[in-house]
């Protein structure tokens, strides 16, 4: 399993709010984990690299600039030329809930909408990060094995 | 690529060719203490970059001027790796790693890697697995690696055992020359910079500590240089990548870095013994009940930690023989 919690938090494209990204930063900092903070203006290139680099489990990305229809396919798709899409992809800002649904069906793995404590952000990285998640069918059979054999004995 | 998926021997191979995923992968491993076997196999292919450290007080341009020496050197066909530390808080174990900001426009271009580090509880301003985080990037191929330790004080020396290169960062905020003439930081440098040169004060800065170093002792063959820079206006660059040049080249010719290398490589011997035998003293060497009963009698003063601690060692040592 992995040691620590490492997350990118990353704002792509042209807005400058980056009061929210700073917050979901502060709360997964004293959550325990680690944090990569990009900072503002980032180019969606610029942030998938960086998250290959630094070998982060998730992506936060902050887009209240209503281009989200826009950046998070790119961070996708960009990540899938990488071969990197075991990198989970999650966000925030002000995402109409159609579109939440639309993001969420090509692989955006989770919106957080405005209002969300910083309490749920956490859960959901530590409960989606935690390995592992459903163990493969070829596993299970061969614990069930394990399981039987023991018994006969 | 799986997640989770334990790095194999087979990322080597990889590794050595400078495939970013898996040098991020093998980082991540030996960031997690898990990367011993690994870091065994890849020993014999390091030794060949050049490993750079900057240090200096929070705020003082570090990653600024990190930033502005890779691009020179990535203008000489270089190939560069930076491992930038940032401190892990001691209450919650998390980070927020922000030496990246500065960094951006680089971490595009091909011949560079960047990796962010928590210092994890390590004081001496990097992280306990740098070391071993420079290692991988020098395997990796890289021609030069550049540390940048968290923001430090005047004892957190640490980055002076791991390259062969020490520039010691200053602004004129940083004080007087007294603070110049006192032990620690400054003793490390090889290069000083006095960055922010375009504040106020800067000027005088850099003449005191040219006074304080003069009544230093030398060393033989290299005129320590103190240089002015504004790192964000990309000013004095220039001379601090020439002084960097010169005192590689005055450590080759001198055979100071050869001398060097060795010396903290027996030193890394050390480290490892000495973390083993702690690991060893955790698994309980003295038995439950006598640690009880120690407790009891050095509180009631029958017996003393000094006297104790030297019957234990003494039982330790004999024992492993």
């Amino acid at each position: 399993m992995r040691g620590k919690i490492r997350v990118l938090v990353g704002k792509p494209g042209l807005d400058g709010h980056d009061r929210g990204a700073k917050v979901v930063a502060a709360a997964l900092r004293d959550a325990g984990m680690e944090v990569i903070y990009t900072g503002l203006h980032q180019t969606c290139e610029s942030i998938v690299e960086a998250a290959v680099q630094e070998d982060v489990q998730v992506i936060g990305l902050s887009v209240l600039s209503g281009a989200h229809m826009t950046i998070f396919p790119k961070v996708l798709k960009l990540l899938k030329a990488k071969k990197a899409t075991d990198i989970l992809v999650i966000g925030g800002g002000i995402i109409p809930i159609d579109d939440m649904k639309k993001l969420q069906r090509i692989g955006v793995r989770m919106l957080f909408g405005p209002g969300t404590p910083t309490s749920e952000i956490v859960d959901w990285i530590r409960s989606n990060t935690s390995e592992p998640k459903k163990p493969s069918r070829r596993a299970k059979r061969s614990v069930k094995k394990r399981v039987t054999k023991k018994r006969k004995k | 690529m799986e997640r989770f998926r334990a790095v194999c021997m087979n990322d080597i191979k990889s590794l050595l060719k400078g495939d970013k995923r898996v040098i991020a992968r093998i980082v991540s491993a030996v960031e997690d203490g898990k990367g011993e076997d690994l870091l065994e196999s890849i020993f014999p292919h390091t030794g060949r970059s050049f490993h750079i450290g900057i240090t200096g007080p929070p705020g003082a341009g570090k990653s600024t001027l990190v930033t502005s020496i890779a691009k020179r050197l990535l203008g000489c066909d270089k190939k560069v790796g930076i491992i930038a530390v940032d401190p892990s808080s001691p209450f919650s174990g998390g980070a927020l790693l922000g030496d990246r900001i500065r960094m951006t426009d680089l971490a595009l271009k091909d011949n560079i890697f960047i990796r962010s580090m928590a210092s994890r509880g390590s004081m001496g301003g990097l992280a306990q697995a740098t070391k071993d985080v420079a290692l991988v990037l020098d395997a990796a191929g890289m021609d030069y690696v550049l540390i940048e330790t968290i923001g430090v004080g005047q004892v957190e020396l640490d980055i002076a055992q791991v390259c062969d290169t020490t520039i010691v960062v200053l602004v004129p905020e940083s004080g007087d020359s007294i603070q110049a003439m006192k032990a620690g930081l400054l003793e490390i440098a090889d290069i000083m910079v006095v960055n922010k040169g375009d504040r106020e004060g800067s000027e005088r800065l850099v003449s005191e500590l040219k006074f304080a170093f003069e009544m230093r002792e030398k060393e033989a063959g290299w005129d320590l240089p103190i240089l002015k820079t504004t790192a964000i206006k990309d000013e004095g660059i220039e001379e601090l990548v020439l002084a960097l040049e010169s005192h590689e080249k005055h450590l080759t010719k001198t055979g100071k870095l050869e001398q060097e290398r060795k010396k903290k490589l027996l030193l890394r011997m050390h480290e490892l013994i000495e973390r083993r035998i702690r690991v060893h003293l955790q698994k309980k060497v003295i038995p439950e009940n006598e640690i009880k009963q120690l407790m009891e009698s050095m509180y009631k003063r029958q017996l003393n930690p000094y006297r104790v601690a030297k019957k234990i060692a003494r039982r330790i040592i004999r024992g492993s023989r």
